[in-house]
């Protein structure tokens, strides 16, 4: 019974957590967009927590870099499965406009396995809203 | 008690960025802090090898996604200063309209994260609910949130009708009204006032000396603002800066919350003065030469340095930012204070670790 519990309350409230992984800025400041009144997030269930123990969904911007990479596993080691990752922006994708920098590994999935991918360059707000919904059918399987 | 090393980051609530900072702490009171830096580094300003001068427009816009329009509103004047290309009057003044939109913006926003650093949520709350209008501003007239893309080689590439100018007015006014109402939150609060007032104090010598630039500077009672240079259209706009002679937390947020009205004004003032004409002169040739540019970003004071050779490709672009010049006197400000006050303290310059380590 207390596994049902778990597994409802993980699909319909699922906390998340943000890791800037290099981005510019822009994809992260649409991600904390997302938290306030005009989008507001939190109507679903979306609570934003700051310790990776708490979170089941990793949402990840920017190029990762060679420095940071390790920090990313690391956070992602932390984090308790079932978990979700989720790319967003052009550079957690490929790299983007930075792809041929030379501190750049291009792509979130270079490091850990990524469940559901956000494009744009800076994604909007509403796009992130839809790829952390997406990737909560990741645990609507495993409900009680 | 013995010296303990707690890593403040580079994961870290407060912070959206990966700033790492080992504190040193002796009974809750930190003695040293120690920057490490690299978590952002992408080594963009090589990507000038690959991508020819219009492209690069492209990349520097990305340097930090907060102040994009003032870093390619920067790097346009340059490279037009070494070409000679004269800007049409309409595209300066449409210059100052978008960079100042984004200067209330990137303020809002740090008001926000500042009211959270004290834990104060639903002030967070209240100054992003505020700043939708902003970004809606910049949806509407440019196509995009936060990258604008507006700027190009001699000129811009949108232009503003007078229905949108008189929009843009009214949602101004009513962002300013806003404001306004929560003006006595953040500015005689009594839980704001005892977690700001007095943290933190950047005394004017030490503000100088150490380089600190923008808010962090003016809020130590010097007088300094890039904008007085005359650039775009401050030339024919009235302006005076904001100045705050204590030099605590508290006169950082003041100085930006201030700024934020300012802008509102400046925004006004531009649109009212619009001149008709062309929105764009045309761009030939390849720039020859080296110049270095000024422009007041919303975080302080950014400097570029283009060399180009004749080549389609530039020799070099160097770019300094304002967080790199405030990091010295963040790491005066640290040493004595408590722990629980290290977030705001931090928060309190504005730190932009995306500009920093390009």
């Amino acid at each position: 019974m207390f596994k049902k519990f778990i597994g409802n309350s993980r699909a319909k409230s699922p906390w998340i957590m943000h890791f800037d992984c290099g981005s510019c800025n822009g994809c992260d400041i649409e991600v904390l967009a997302c938290l306030t009144p005009l989008y507001d997030v939190e109507r679903f269930g979306v609570v934003n927590v700051g310790n990776p123990k708490h979170a089941d969904v990793l949402l990840v911007t920017g190029t990762v870099n060679h420095r940071n990479a390790k920090v990313l596993r690391n956070i992602y080691d932390q984090m308790p499965d079932p978990k979700g990752v989720i790319a967003i922006g052009a550079c957690g994708l490929s790299g983007g406009v930075f792809r041929e920098c030379y501190n750049v590994l291009g792509g979130v999935d270079k490091v850990i396995p990524v469940d559901v991918y956000v494009p744009g360059c800076p994604a909007k707000p509403e796009a992130i809203i839809d790829g952390v919904v997406t990737a909560l059918a990741k645990f609507e399987g495993l409900k009680g | 008690m013995a010296r303990t090393i707690i890593p403040f980051g580079p994961q870290h609530p407060v912070l959206p960025e990966p700033l790492h900072v080992k504190l040193v702490v002796e009974d809750e009171i930190v003695q040293e802090a120690i920057p490490a830096l690299g978590y952002v580094h992408r080594g963009l300003e090589k990507l000038a090898e690959i991508r020819d001068y219009h492209q690069m427009i492209q990349v520097v816009e990305r340097v930090c996604g907060i102040c994009s329009n003032i870093h390619s509103m920067c790097y346009c004047q340059g490279i037009e200063e070494i070409m000679g290309i004269e800007v049409p009057r309409r595209a300066e003044y449409l210059r100052t309209i978008w960079s100042e939109l984004h200067r209330m913006h990137s303020h809002l926003l740090w008001l926000g994260l500042f009211a959270d650093a004290f834990g104060f949520e639903a002030l967070f709350m209240q100054f992003w609910r505020i700043r939708e209008r902003i970004m809606d501003i910049n949806e509407a007239t440019t196509g995009s949130r936060v990258i604008t893309s507006v700027n190009v080689v001699g000129g811009v590439r949108q232009d503003l009708t007078p229905e949108m100018c008189s929009w843009i007015l009214s949602e101004v006014d009513t962002a300013v009204k806003e404001i306004k109402e929560i003006q006595n939150t953040i500015l005689s609060d009594y839980t704001v006032c005892a977690r700001t007032k007095g943290v933190g104090v950047l005394t004017k010598e030490q503000a100088y000396d150490f380089g600190a630039a923008g808010p962090t500077l003016r809020g130590s009672g010097v007088a300094s603002d890039m904008r007085l240079l005359k650039y775009a259209a401050f030339d024919k706009i009235d302006f005076e800066p904001i100045v705050e002679p204590d030099g605590d937390c508290y006169a950082r947020s003041t100085v930006r919350f201030r700024e934020t009205l300012q802008s509102a004004d400046l925004v006004k003032q531009a649109i009212a003065g619009l001149p008709q004409g062309d929105i764009a002169a045309p761009c030939k040739g390849n720039p020859e030469g080296e110049i270095i540019t000024r422009v007041e970003q919303p975080r302080g004071e950014c400097l570029y340095y283009i060399k180009g050779s004749g080549k389609k490709f530039l020799d070099r672009v160097r770019i300094r930012t304002p967080t790199f010049a405030n990091i010295p006197p963040l790491l005066a400000m640290l040493p004595n204070c408590e722990l629980a006050d290290v977030p705001v303290i931090i928060l309190s310059i504005d730190p932009c670790i995306s500009c920093t380590e390009r």
